[in-house]
């Protein structure tokens, strides 16, 4: 597994803006004054000790937080180039376009089929032809397509841990999103479904912008082209991995990758 | 060794492992519950099967006070000490099936043990099914036939002819049963349809009434004919004579019309046994009742509990999980859906008896005569266009309202103080409008006007008491269909909302199905409970006899309004309300038997089909 070390100078434009974005869920802050900015096609990985918000962030890139009651924020977050926030975006086409793959596997009550087929079913798209197509792209993006070929129409529950964490990445993949966010997607699974899950994310990355949220500092170092480092609900630091794992320029950067703390 | 390091050793060392005395007194618990339901299933099965099994008959010689020896036969039902006056152990007395109730008085009867002489189980006795006054035991002594011949019993075509004619008269029995009840039914179904045309055009005042009334005098021919069948073939029922003799001695003559079946019961072979058993099993759950209930068949109150619960099933079902996805999914948990929830949990407490006056109440005598009959107090004409618009009004504002402010979409802008009030308000004022416009009608006189007085939807039906039982189970559907949406992981939510999904897609694609298990639980306690109930279908619908049954062949084949046979209720009838309650004893232990059967065919159905669904909807382990 070769690490991700682009060249200083090759700065892709920005994909998704953060502006000094905070966030709270009733009275607490969660977020202070975030401000980054993630590039196209590319895979940051947020890190940070547990608590820090880098969850919240992830769950704010597609408006998942909406579902809480008693949220605030101040700030802004601009996906290619436009609010997320703005009146006029309505949630459920934002996250058609910010696809979404949870930290436990969670596939629906259908078959391997129905839980690919599901995010166009949803929009209304039921054409048989239009789906087996969709169907078969998306589980060959999530590299399953030849395990789960011949038991399509079998229950999702069927399959082991590792293959059901990549019929979701399957799901959310299939409806072409121009991000995916991964909330900790690996960890409920073992190493060997975890690397296969590092490699997926490898190839993805040639189509999506990729965020992913991590515990697995080795996991960031494997795939990460940039990794953000959070701290206390703050932004520490953002930089690209090769860099930020073997000279980060903060002290608390530093503390918490060499296992001071954390 | 000192007695100090004795005691020492014996402190650190337990003289015997230790059991906790909880875990013996719950497993007593248990076991107690255990041994009364298996001992009460255990009787009810016993006492319920045996009723069909052929017993033997022994005809006890009597040695009456003055000497004389008399003979009595009869199946034994029971022996018992009856205590003397002075409290002593008393005298064995024998408690016997005499039957022949038309002869005896009394189809039961008890002897006194020390009187009997002599027991012999006769091997040519007959027991013979009657149609009316029950069994009959007795000696043949021949037949006089139609033609004017005589058979004796001596004679080796006895047996054969017998047989034959019993079967005969079963034949023309159902022949009559079928001209009477279903072509002359049809044919006063037709006459009744005519008259009420005619009423129509009376009330309307205009139209030429000519072809009905032809119409009707047509019918009647029609009617003659069948009539004159009818009594052709009841003639003939009374043609063929038994004469026979009972065992005390009588003699006595029957028409061949009056047998059901018979049997030789000191006369058969395990097989022989086997084969009169099947066949009282088959006449009891497929036929009609018979003497007022005592005798014959339940068939019809199988199938009227069967369709009471289904009906009720299909009602409760939708409702209770229509009101659980609004209480769990969509209300904003606070304090007034905790009180809804108190509130449909004091629901489930509520006598049942209390739930049957409601819906006579409500149903039978509100929404009853309304269908039949129009409102009773019409508003005003202005009045009403006025309550409609208003109606009108008020449910667009509050769509409009819902559809544009707060609610389940993020997106939407946050309702301030004014629309916080007007959205529930208008809602209220909506549904109040609506019912009102609905009920004071001024222009609706009714579907069934024309055959009031005669109430047709006014009265007790198999859809009023579905509807007040479905009422009355519907907590319990509630409460577990939320128990199953809220176990349904928020995972899984989440993802389908990530998808893109809609929160109504959401419910209806991933959350319902998952909590489908949930429901069908529910729906089978509903089932369970409401298939037994009977107190308060006793006001809203349930009969000791019905006419016909509420699904049939005649057009539109389901008839919600008919009343029906329920065998709770029949189990009531038979042990209390009748007139001979020794003999209608095996009648109940033999319908409760089918009410537990029924009711756990269906739950097992119902589990079925839940496990089908658990299967194909399991939600992940993790």
């Amino acid at each position: 597994m070769t690490p991700a070390s682009p060249a200083a100078d090759e700065l892709n434009p920005a994909f998704i803006e953060v502006e000094h974005f905070s966030f709270w869920y009733g009275e607490k802050q969660v977020l202070f004054d975030i401000d980054m900015d993630i590039p196209e096609r590319e895979i940051s990985a947020f890190i940070g000790p547990s608590g820090c918000g880098k969850t919240t962030l992830l769950r704010n890139l597609n408006r998942m937080n909406d579902l809480v009651d008693g949220i605030r924020h101040e700030g802004d977050i601009l996906i290619d180039s436009q609010s997320l926030y703005d009146r006029r975006v309505e949630v459920i086409s934002l996250r058609k376009r910010v696809g979404m793959v949870f930290q436990k596997y969670n596939p629906f009550p259908k078959s391997i089929y129905e839980n690919v087929a599901f995010s166009l079913r949803v929009a209304g798209r039921n054409k048989k032809s239009e789906l087996d197509e969709v169907v078969e792209r998306g589980l060959r993006g999530a590299a399953l397509w030849d395990e789960v070929k011949d038991k399509l129409h079998e229950s999702a529950y069927g399959l082991s841990g590792g293959q059901q964490q990549r019929l979701c990445i399957a799901r959310a993949i299939a409806n072409r999103p121009q991000i995916l966010l991964m909330d900790e997607p690996c960890a409920a699974l073992d190493p060997v479904a975890t690397l296969k899950i590092e490699d997926l994310m490898l190839e993805l990355k040639k189509e999506f912008t990729i965020v992913i949220v991590t515990h697995n500092l080795q996991q960031a170092t494997r795939v990460a082209d940039r990794t953000a480092f959070f701290y206390l609900g703050k932004l520490i630091e953002y930089d690209f991995s090769t860099k930020l794992f073997s000279n980060p320029s903060k002290r608390e950067t530093e503390d918490y990758i060499s296992g001071k703390f954390g | 060794m000192s007695q100090e390091v004795q005691a020492t050793a014996a402190s650190t060392r337990p003289r015997r492992a230790k059991g906790e005395v909880q875990v013996w007194l719950t497993a007593v618990g248990l076991s107690t519950g255990l041994i009364m339901i298996i001992g009460l299933l255990g009787l009810i099965l016993w006492n319920g099967i045996t009723v069909f099994w052929p017993k033997p008959v022994v005809e006890f010689a009597l040695r009456e006070a003055d000497g004389k020896t008399t003979a009595v036969a009869g199946e034994v039902v029971k022996t018992r000490l009856r205590p003397a006056d002075d409290g002593s152990a008393g005298k064995e007395e024998i408690q016997i099936f005499t039957g022949n109730k038309d002869a005896y008085g009394l189809a039961f009867r008890f002897i006194d043990g020390e009187a009997v002489t002599g027991r012999t189980e006769p091997r040519d006795l007959i027991l013979a099914e009657r149609m009316e006054y029950g069994d009959s035991l007795f000696y043949p002594i021949g037949l006089d036939l139609a033609d004017g011949s005589r058979v004796e019993v001596a004679d080796e075509k006895f047996d054969e002819t017998f047989s034959q004619l019993v079967r005969e008269a079963g034949e023309r029995r159902r022949e009559i049963l079928h001209i009477e009840k279903k072509q002359i039914g049809r044919l006063n179904e037709r006459i009744r349809s005519e008259e009420m045309a005619i009423r129509r055009l009376e009330r309307s005042g205009g139209g030429d009434p000519a072809p009905h009334q032809a119409a009707i005098e047509a019918a009647q021919k029609e009617y003659e004919a069948l009539a004159a069948e009818a009594r052709r073939l009841r003639a003939e029922q009374e043609s063929n004579i038994l004469r026979y003799r009972l065992a005390s001695g009588e003699e006595r003559t029957q028409k061949l019309g009056d047998f059901v079946h018979y049997y030789r019961p000191n006369d058969l072979s395990w097989f022989g046994r086997l084969g009169v058993f099947s066949y009282h099993f088959f006449e009891f759950i497929t036929g009609e009742p018979r003497e007022a209930n005592t005798e014959g068949g339940i068939f019809p109150a199988i199938f009227g509990t069967f369709v009471m619960t289904i009906l009720m099933a299909v009602m409760v079902s939708p409702l209770g999980v229509i009101a659980a996805i609004y209480l769990r999914e969509y209300a904003a948990q606070g304090l007034m859906v905790r009180i809804v929830r108190i509130c449909v949990n004091n629901l489930a407490g509520v006598p049942s008896i209390v739930f049957g006056v409601f819906g006579l109440g409500f149903f039978v005598y509100g929404v009853g005569s309304f269908i039949d009959g129009g409102t009773k107090t019409p508003m005003p004409a202005v009045a009403w266009w006025l309550s409609g618009l208003a109606f009108i009004v008020n449910a667009v504002a509050a769509i409009v309202l819902a559809m544009n402010y707060g609610g389940s979409n993020p997106n939407l802008p946050k309702p301030n103080a004014v629309i916080r009030f007007l959205k529930p308000f208008t809602a209220v004022c909506a549904v109040l409008f609506g019912i009102a416009t609905l009920v004071f009608n001024p222009y609706f006189d009714g579907f069934y006007s024309e055959s009031l007085p005669t109430p047709t939807f006014g009265t007790g039906g198999i859809l009023w008491a579905s509807l007040t039982l479905a009422l009355m189970t519907l907590p319990v559907v509630i409460v577990a269909t939320e128990e199953a949406l809220a176990a349904v992981p928020r995972g899984v939510r989440e993802a389908a909302l990530a998808c893109g999904a809609s929160k109504w897609q959401m419910i209806q694609r991933v959350v319902l199905p998952s909590a489908l298990p949930g429901v069908m639980t529910g729906v089978i306690l509903a089932m369970a409970r409401g298939a037994g109930e009977v107190a308060p279908l006793m006001i809203t619908g349930v009969v000791k006899l019905a006419p016909s049954l509420p699904i049939d062949l005649s057009a539109p084949f389901i008839h919600a309004e008919r009343k029906f046979m329920h065998l709770g209720f029949h189990i009531y009838d038979l042990g209390f309300q009748s007139p001979d309650s020794e003999g209608a004893k095996p009648m109940v232990f033999a319908t409760t038997l089918f009410l537990i059967l029924l009711v756990v065919v269906m739950n097992l159905t119902a589990i079925r089909i839940r496990t089908q669904l658990k299967k194909k909807y399991q939600a992940s382990a993790f």
